[in-house]
């Protein structure tokens, strides 16, 4: 059994009179790339600013390599080592491509007020090694080329990769990703596979929201269903596509 | 003809504004340009600062001293706005701000037993530094422009290192920088306190300039012209700051000139008003035309 990285414990989450999530449980291993699929609004992106401390779950609780994060501020889970992309992109457009990436490393002593002040020798060989970091997680994007131009002027697919990759800048332990090929054309959708296909082979932990079926088979080694809140089922991309719970909430949905 | 050799104290007299204004549009960029924290109550914390360095002077502190407290004092007002405002969204920030603006206000207005009230306080000494005394105009126009140079120099350093990449990365998106590891608030509350600390400082300077202060000269008036010289300038640019003082100060100065040589006389006696009217005009050209400002971010990057 490899170690949890992420484990989702009997997670409900209610909006006044609405059950967004249910008594959601579900475990992210080491090295292992689970997809979460289910119909609009079932509460994919719930669970995410649940597990990244955005919104208190109403029940249940997270662990992130067997610490509890819930109740820890955003900030502090991200620095637990969970990284995520949002599923409308976050970028900060005024930066450019390259600082965009800087801005997550961490631990940096040039963001202590004294250290960016006295401009001290080792604070500048450490920037000089996280800018050689943050190109190299350009050129895993493509977008090295692309590194002092300003984030709001790429294309949108371009933004998405990026929203990538600096998730990655914060060397997280598990990447979270909301539908990063949604909405994006064949060629771009193709590139992000290929990022997600790559980090997979690096032995990432990875939790995905994901629509195309397609890209799940392809990419998954588990995927966990919601339907209303409720997980209703979990499985290899194979068993779930053959389970009838999930083909009627699809299909159901499809004859609303 | 203009007597251009005659006017050179006048000139001078503009310059120690330029550079009082450099300091307090540079201090109120950090804190919006760079941080994004729409701040209408800047005049606050300079007249926290004029005020400190008055009443400890002439109660026998040195001024270098008195300084230092304008500086340390300003700041602790930025932090004690900012620590209950810090959840606020954007407009309501701005509100806040512009609150605490106006209690400031009416504290130096009604703690009359420290502060003269409406009366004001006259008879500031000018600032003086192990025995010299900076009591011509150019030697303390060499004393401001060494500490707008100061000022220029920090806020450099610290918007130029990674502490100010998060504070751009804060203001553009801060949801995004959270759930990059950043602890948003810690830095919203850095850059309001060491904004206002140097809009102390400023306030420390223009105290001892005019040599008198009543409440009237730190109003919401002055917040919106610092935060002119701001946006004219450019949100997230020093140097533009800079440009913004020059230009600002000095912008409405022919109407005086003009007012003082012909017979217009709302042009005399409301130079005050006129002078307000020609920034709310700058404001709006600047919006509608040049959003950026001058030298603003984005504009000459490559
Ligand atoms: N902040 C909120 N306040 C109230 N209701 C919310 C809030 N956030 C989400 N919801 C509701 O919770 C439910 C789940 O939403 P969520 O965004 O998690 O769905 P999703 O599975 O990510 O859907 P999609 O595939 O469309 O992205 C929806 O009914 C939504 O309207
Ligand atoms: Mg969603």
């Amino acid at each position: 059994m490899k170690e949890a990285m992420l484990n989702v414990r009997g997670i409900s989450k209610d909006f006044g009179g609405l059950k967004a999530l249910n008594n959601v449980s579900f475990e992210v291993g080491e090295r292992e790339v689970v997809g979460l699929i289910g119909p609009n609004g079932s509460g994919k992106t719930t669970l995410f600013e649940i597990i990244n401390g955005f919104y208190l779950p109403s029940h249940g609780s997270v662990e992130c390599c067997g610490q509890r994060i819930t109740g820890l501020l955003p900030h502090e889970i991200a620095r637990r080592g969970i990284g995520r992309t949002f599923q409308i992109v976050r970028l900060f457009p005024k930066l450019t491509v390259l600082e965009n990436l800087l801005v997550a490393e961490q631990h940096l002593k040039g963001e202590l007020l004294l250290h960016a002040l006295l401009k001290l020798r080792h604070v500048e060989a450490e920037d000089r090694a996280n800018k050689e970091k943050a190109l190299k997680l350009l050129e895993l994007v493509e977008l090295g080329h692309k590194k002092n131009e300003l984030a709001e002027n790429l294309s949108y697919g371009q933004q998405k990769l990026l929203e990538i990759a600096r998730a990655l800048a914060l060397e997280p332990r598990i990447l979270l990703l909301d539908e990063p090929d949604a909405g994006l054309n064949p060629t771009i959708a193709r590139k992000v596979f290929n990022v997600v296909k790559e980090l997979k082979k690096e032995g990432k932990s990875v939790l995905m929201i994901e629509h195309d079926m397609e890209t799940v088979m392809g990419l998954c080694d588990r995927v966990v269903v919601l339907d209303f809140g409720e997980k209703i089922a979990e499985g290899t991309p194979k068993e779930i596509q053959a389970n009838e719970k999930v083909l009627e909430a699809y299909l159901g949905k499809v004859k609303k | 003809m203009i007597d251009l050799l005659g006017m050179w104290p006048y000139f001078l007299h503009l310059l120690i504004y330029i550079g009082i204004y450099a300091i307090l549009g540079m201090s109120l960029n950090l804190i919006t340009g760079y941080t994004g924290l729409l701040n209408l109550g800047h005049a606050a914390f300079w007249g926290i600062g004029a005020y400190t360095s008055v009443l400890l002077v002439l109660a026998g502190i040195p001024w270098l001293l008195a300084l230092v407290a304008s500086a340390v004092l300003a700041g602790l007002a930025g932090l004690l706005i900012g620590f209950p405002s810090l959840n606020l969204r954007g407009d309501y920030f701005a509100v806040a701000t512009l609150g605490f603006g106006e209690i400031i206000r009416s504290i130096l207005i009604n703690w009359s037993e420290v502060t003269r009230g409406p009366l004001g306080i006259p008879g500031i000494p000018r600032p003086e530094v192990m025995g010299f005394v900076f009591e011509s105009n150019e030697a303390f126009l060499a004393l401001v422009l060494a500490l707008a140079f100061l000022t220029y120099v920090f806020l450099r350093r610290l918007t130029r290192s990674s502490f100010g990449r998060v504070l751009r990365a804060i203001r553009e998106d801060e949801i995004a920088a959270q759930a990059l590891g950043k602890d948003v608030n810690k830095y919203k509350l850095t850059a309001m306190g060491i904004g206002a600390g140097f809009a102390g400082i400023a306030g420390g300077l223009f105290a001892h300039y005019i040599t008198f202060i009543d409440p009237t000269s730190f109003v919401l008036n002055e917040s919106v012209l610092m935060l002119l010289i701001v946006v004219l300038g450019g949100m997230g640019s020093l140097e533009g700051s800079l440009v913004g003082a020059v230009a600002l100060v000095l912008l409405p100065e022919p109407l005086r000139l003009i007012g003082a040589n012909s017979d217009i006389t709302w042009l005399k006696t409301g130079f005050a008003q006129v002078r307000m009217a020609v920034y709310a005009l700058v404001l709006l050209l600047v919006i509608i035309r040049l959003p950026q400002g001058l030298l603003g971010e984005g504009r000459n990057r490559k």
